[in-house]
């Protein structure tokens, strides 16, 4: 029963992939392009070392991202303010780390500490405004977005917060070497993976006990099934509603550290702004299971990696936009299909298990 | 009338839904111009067949034949042009509208662009007065009471040109007198040469209007009766949907103790308007005794057990072991003993798409066997699942299959075992064997009775007046969310109880 189940939920994924490439064949034949050439080149640049440790590196903050997001989604709880709790966590981290002078057991921390804490706390605005006053997360956390985004800038070009960190690029003060977290060079002599990589990888393993061994995940996962059931049952919804998104927006607060501390060295008005949509579509795409998830966070690093050699196939890079965006509807679209036929076969399955047992009383 | 004429003809009608036959090898004749009554239990099988013949599921075998001609439905709508009509039980009437405008709404006679109102008021009117009908149609459906609600529903379907009408249970909503008003109506409809298909589980009514009996027990028909030719009883009838024996919800003995184990006082809960829907009532259950609360659907119960569960704002003082629990949450009040079998079950009381095991921990997931500290005890609880798979006898292969893969009868038959598990001091339940199969209602009844001899405190709302005198101790009759009455379940019979819930008549203490 369960290799059933695991092979239906493989369905969606293998059929978003597939019907992704058959609509990126016909643009690219449209073009005047050959999809097997450029395909075998996208496949043969992942491949290599360097291009490797790159996805790698992406896959480990979109992952991160994509565990906020997903939390929230158990509960039917929309984060769509990822974007803003992660560049304001990363800028008050940036500005913690660069103002320390710690040994990295210490620095590193504390810098995780207070992304997480200024995350969770831009979140808590939008778990109030709808515990109290009734106001959509939807709405709250995407207005809370523009609002981080002014705040950033206020802070960085008019407060001393802000420093020209090279030439007329102004960020939070460059974080000394023992406040970065550096990773290893595993695969590729010249590039590192993140120290973030291994710290996303037990990230993911407490995520999976939290929802699914303890009380708390269960009182979660509960509220998602049924918001009434979960509330003759005792479950405090309000409660729940501020537990998860506190908890979503510190998830979303280690978004951009892995890039911060690993390679950046300070919070500057370059620093990547949309990596919590990015987080949005994978979660879907994984299904909000952590392994789901990871396995999303690869395909979408590995296609923005490989992006990058279209260009040398005389390719617009924009393909792989389009190959992600049908990735994530055809998904979307069986995974939904796939649950109602997964609901009425196991409803016919039981039946005939029953008639088999009647027949042999 | 000629005999011979049949306008309805079912012929081997099966239907298998998931977990359950609900028809098998039905066959039916109902004679043109007659008035045939289809009874049989609770998931019986008779709504079924109902939707069956309106077109609402097509059935897996068998043959309809209306008058003397085969006919598939697709769709309610191929049904209406057979000549079919259903008046449901819950009326389906838009209350801003007049009645004209009801009846005549989705099939509007047009002139031009415009809504012919005159035609359709000629038409209306000249329908109601051939079948004794008396509306008025340009009334406001909101000022109308529960009869004419019902009338207007029966002319709409006569509107459409139905010769064929399906009443489904439609005395459950309506008062003693207003019963009469249907009947006369439905001779009158007889006489004008419509059939009339009546289903109910109200013997004494059926008897009293019904030309032809036909049962249906446990998905199939087992008989009919002609009653103008043969004499039947209430007694007879009611055996012959039960099978043999009539399993009676009777307790045995005397059980109750001293301790007060709820205690409510002044309790009220008031709608967003401030209208009181729960209207200071106060009562105690002791130890040992179950006690019943009679009402038509919709006076108050629902709230009361909302309030008693700390779902709704309420006023008044609760009252738990001797301990004020006013202001204590829903969980605690669990954690304090009290199970609760919630009135609508897919929407309060279980997640259909998770496994059996996990709807077992649904509202004592802070208890043993279900979790340690913060830590969800799995194997505790996939254990405790099977004992109840077994002790309350849920038809399932596995407690792995998600609970919306189980008949309703025994999604209940887990609930009930979930709330009765850990021993709860106080048993709050909504019509608990609801849906539920004969024998598995025995069974269930049987748990409440022993768990009542143990000790257990049980406050019991039920639709099944049957159920309710058979197993409470002491009765409450409520209506508009006010005690109005008690009643003796040793002497009241439900012909007197049901009267009294609808406020007609007194019944004796």
């Amino acid at each position: 029963m369960n290799l059933r189940r695991l092979g239906t939920s493989l369905i969606a994924p293998l059929l978003g992939v597939g019907i992704s490439i058959a609509v990126t064949s016909i643009i690219l034949i449209a073009i005047h392009a050959q999809p097997l050439a450029v395909f075998a080149s996208m496949i043969k640049y992942g491949a290599s070392a360097h291009a490797m440790t790159l996805i790698l590196n992406l896959a480990t903050t979109y992952f991160l991202s994509a565990l906020a997001v997903a939390i929230g989604f158990k509960m039917n709880l929309f984060n769509i303010g990822v974007n803003g709790q992660y560049t304001l966590g990363a800028m008050a981290g940036g500005a913690v780390a660069g103002s320390l002078q710690l040994p990295t057991l210490l620095s590193v921390p504390i810098t995780i500490a207070v992304a997480m804490f200024v995350g969770a706390a831009w979140a808590g605005l939008a778990a109030w405004l709808k515990v109290a006053r009734g106001v959509s997360e939807v709405i709250s956390t995407i207005m809370l977005n523009f609002i981080a985004t002014a705040i950033i800038s206020y802070t960085i070009v008019r407060t001393s917060v802000g420093h020209e960190t090279s030439l007329n690029v102004r960020g939070t003060a460059l974080i000394p070497e023992s406040g970065m977290l550096r990773g290893i060079p595993l695969l590729d002599p010249k590039t590192e993976i993140y120290g973030f990589f291994f710290i996303s990888i037990i990230i993911g393993i407490l995520y999976w006990f939290v929802l699914n061994r303890t009380r708390f995940g269960y009182d979660l996962r509960a509220t998602g099934h049924s918001a009434t059931a979960a509330r003759t049952s005792g479950i405090d919804a309000k409660r729940m509603t501020i537990i998860t998104m506190l908890i979503s927006g510190a998830l979303a607060g280690l978004v951009g550290l892995p890039y911060l501390l690993g390679d950046a060295g300070s919070y500057n008005l370059n620093f990547p702004t949309d990596w919590g949509f990015t987080g949005i579509a994978i979660a879907l795409l994984g299904r909000n299971n952590p392994v789901g998830i990871a396995v999303g966070a690869l395909l979408w690093a590995f296609l923005d990696v490989a992006s990058g050699q279209l260009i040398l196939e005389g390719v617009p890079r924009e393909i792989t936009t389009i190959m992600q965006g049908v990735i994530v509807i055809v998904v979307v679209m069986s995974y939904e299909i796939v649950r109602r036929n997964q609901v009425k076969s196991e409803q016919k399955n039981v039946a005939r298990a029953l008639e088999k047992q009647e027949v042999a009383a | 009338m000629n005999d011979s004429a049949l306008a309805v003809e079912l012929k081997g009608i099966w239907k298998r839904f998931p977990g359950v036959i609900a028809n098998s090898d039905i066959n039916l004749s109902i004679a043109a111009g007659t008035v045939h009554a289809i009874v049989g239990e609770n998931g019986a099988g008779k709504s079924t067949l109902m939707k069956i013949l309106y077109g609402m599921q097509k059935p897996d075998e068998g043959t309809i034949a209306i008058d003397g001609e085969l006919k598939e439905f697709e769709s309610p709508s191929d049904a209406i042009d057979a000549g079919i009509g259903m008046v449901h039980q819950h009326f389906m009437l838009a209350d801003n509208f007049t009645v004209l405008e009801n009846i005549i709404l989705g099939s509007e006679p047009r002139k031009g662009a415009k809504l012919d109102f005159d035609t359709a008021r000629n038409q209306i009117n000249s329908i109601a007065a051939e079948n004794g009908l008396a509306v008025n149609p340009d009334a406001l459906v909101a000022e109308l009471g529960v009869g004419d609600r019902q009338r207007i529903e029966i002319l709409k379907v006569l509107y459409r040109g139905a010769r064929v009408l399906i009443l489904d249970e439609p005395t459950a909503v309506l008062v003693p007198h207003e019963v009469d008003e249907l009947f006369d109506t439905l001779r009158d409809l007889k006489r004008e040469g419509i059939t009339i298909m009546f289903i109910s589980h109200k013997l004494d009514e059926v008897l009293a209007i019904a030309d032809e009996i036909t049962v249906i027990r446990q998905g199939t028909t087992v008989g009919s009766v002609d009653t103008t030719n043969q004499n039947i009883s209430a007694l007879e009838l009611a055996e012959m949907m039960v099978g043999s024996e009539l399993p009676t919800p009777e307790t045995r003995g005397n059980t109750i103790r001293d301790e007060v184990v709820l205690d409510v006082t002044n309790l009220s809960v008031h709608a967003a308007g401030g209208k009181a829907i729960v209207d200071d009532i106060s009562f105690t259950i002791r130890s040992g005794e179950i006690l019943g609360i009679a009402g038509v659907e919709g006076n108050g119960q629902a709230e009361i057990l909302d309030a008693l569960m700390g779902l709704v704002e309420n006023t008044g003082v609760v009252h738990f072991k001797g301990e004020d629990i006013s202001n204590q949450s829903t969980r605690s009040r669990r954690e304090l003993g009290i199970g609760f079998i919630p009135e609508d079950r897919h929407r309060q009381a279980l997640m259909l798409e998770a496994p059996l095991w996990e709807n077992r921990m649904l509202g004592h997931q802070t208890m043993a066997p279900n979790s340690k500290g913060f830590l969800l005890n799995i194997s505790g609880a996939k254990e405790d699942t099977q004992r109840i798979v077994k002790e309350y006898d849920v038809r399932t292969p596995s407690i792995d299959v998600l609970a919306s893969a189980l008949s309703g009868g025994n999604q209940q038959k887990l609930i009930v075992g979930r709330e009765m598990s850990g021993s709860p001091r106080l048993l709050i339940a909504a019509h608990p064997t609801r849906g539920v199969d004969v024998g598995a209602q025995a069974a269930i009844w049987d748990h409440l009775r022993n768990a009542r001899e143990a000790g257990l405190a049980v406050l019991l709302i039920s639709a099944d007046l049957d159920e309710l005198i058979g197993l409470s101790d002491s009765i409450k009759v409520l209506l508009r969310g006010q005690f109005v009455a008690d009643a003796n379940p040793a002497t009241v019979t439900p012909q007197e109880l049901g009267t009294a819930m609808t406020g007609a008549g007194k019944v004796s203490a």
